[in-house]
């Protein structure tokens, strides 16, 4: 199987690593022709308005949107779980963002605070287990409805959820070296 | 809960890879910048091409202005304080700026360096070579940006010293496992052997490398993406320039697609004029910023 990263801004090499180290295909993707060879999609971290305005310009967006209804699976972390999401509050207002609105859940960026206030903490997820959670500016998901299950959860908020074949973290697991998450996805979510 | 560790501060960079950091001096320049696509703003109290102008000591920006401008936008912003000024970072630190750029645009306070290890929130530091790379490194810079020749719209520097640090790279992962030569490398550089070995092991400085020092259209950016940069800092070449929302949008764009001439070409169109510049051979030594540190 061919596994995408989007590959507009952000930490992509670090996710083509981790595919690469499950032995997955990881391929880069930056424009319609290499999303059309992703069977999955993985959006890394970055900044969320950046990669948000380079999908419009690279004709990517609806093509994402698209292709997820279409069922293909797509893991989003960080920057790519504020892009999966439906609403994101004040500051994506703020900002005019579009966002792919594929999640039945509404996020706040920056929910913890500045890079001073990013933080590493243990955490517990659904099924997984005891995971290192490394959090970079990083959002949280203020609530879920409809079909969007949440994973895991930190001080009452919601930092990692599911919806079918899409799966969202707040968190960075392409920077810790632990692959499960990644495997999750391959395997399960797949 | 752990707080300001390497992981987390070298993370914030990776995070920016891919991206253009604006240099802003003002709330609205800010807006600008978050619109047009930047990863993070620069907040200034005037770009670099103005404080060569002013001439005078060149200090951290007024912390209003930087505050401002951290309540204008979503995005990252980053602040320059002196080299060796730690008062300056940590006021920059209090501020809640999310990476500060220890700068030899701004004039040095001090012959060492900040001991950047002892910060909660990252740093970003120049280098020529892949000596003064280390060094940084060594102290505790998360991220490395070339140092070029700030605002003078030249690109030459900026392409020297990615290119420099580019052979000495390959020197270094050809030697991998060479001790001998890379024992002698560390002494040459003045940075622990580990350092010296876990470089030459990776093939590539151990973080995130921008290009930074004269960038000013976007057939620059695309010149450094291709040399090998992660990413891109523009000093004056944006608001100096006639119309900076098109290239602001133009230089985020070439950025991106810098490996398709096509796309570069299309971002490059009816742009209207670019920051006038100075050709960087006509400075003298002293004039130049690069030459600040070490």
């Amino acid at each position: 199987m061919k596994v995408g990263v989007l590959g507009l801004q952000g930490d992509v090499s670090e996710h083509l690593e981790a595919l690469e180290k499950l032995g997955a295909k990881g391929a880069w993707v930056k424009d319609l022709a290499s999303l059309a060879e992703a069977e999955a999609l993985i959006i890394p971290g970055g900044e969320s308005t950046t990669i948000g305005r380079l999908l419009e310009e690279s004709w990517l967006f609806e093509m994402v949107q698209q292709r997820a209804k279409g069922g293909m699976p797509i893991f989003g972390t960080c920057a790519g779980l504020i892009l999966l999401a439906k609403e994101a509050g004040e500051q994506a207002r703020q900002t005019g963002q579009r966002l792919l609105g594929l999640m039945d859940m509404e996020v706040d960026r920056n929910a913890f605070g500045r890079q001073r206030e990013s933080f590493e903490q243990p955490i517990e997820i659904n099924g997984l287990g005891q995971f290192p959670g490394v959090f970079i500016r990083a959002p949280a998901i203020r609530k879920v409805f409809g079909k969007c299950e949440a994973l895991a959860q930190l001080d009452g908020r919601i930092i990692a959820a599911r919806q079918g074949k899409l799966l969202a973290t707040a968190f960075h697991p392409e920077l810790t070296g632990d692959l499960r998450l990644h495997r999750y996805f391959l395997e399960q979510v797949y | 809960m752990e707080v300001g560790t390497s992981r987390l501060k070298e993370g914030f960079a990776k995070m920016q890879k891919g991206g253009v950091i604006m240099d802003v001096v003002t709330p609205e320049e800010a807006k600008i910048a978050e619109k047009a696509g930047a990863v993070a703003v620069m907040a200034l109290h005037a770009v670099p091409a103005d404080i060569r102008k002013a001439g005078g000591v060149a200090r951290m920006a007024d912390p209003a202005i930087i505050e401002k401008i951290t309540k204008a936008v979503t995005i990252p912003v980053m602040a320059k304080c002196r080299i060796g000024h730690i008062a300056e970072a940590q006021v920059l630190q209090s501020i809640g700026v999310d990476m500060v750029d220890e700068s030899e645009v701004l004039t040095p306070a001090d012959d060492a360096h900040i001991d950047k290890s002892k910060f909660t929130i990252p740093f970003v530091c120049g280098a020529r070579n892949l000596g003064e790379a280390l060094r940084r490194i060594n102290e505790g810079a998360a991220m490395i940006r070339t140092k070029g020749e700030p605002g003078t719209g030249d690109v030459v520097e900026a392409v020297r010293h990615m290119r420099t640090m580019n052979t000495q790279l390959a020197e270094l992962a050809k030697a991998k496992g060479n001790r001998v030569f890379l024992k002698k490398k560390a002494e040459e550089f003045k940075v622990p052997l580990e350092l010296v070995e876990k470089t030459a092991g990776m093939g590539r400085l151990p973080v995130v490398n921008f290009a930074a020092g004269g960038i000013a259209t976007p057939a620059d950016a695309a010149l450094m993406m291709q040399l090998g940069s992660d990413g891109i800092f523009v000093g004056s070449g944006i608001f100096k320039s006639s119309s900076p929302e098109k290239y602001a949008k133009a230089i985020v764009e070439a950025t991106r697609h810098y490996d398709q001439p096509d796309v570069v070409l299309k971002v490059s169109k009816g742009l209207g004029e670019a920051m006038k510049g100075i050709d960087t051979k006509a400075l003298l030594p002293e004039q130049k910023m690069q030459e600040r540190s070490r």
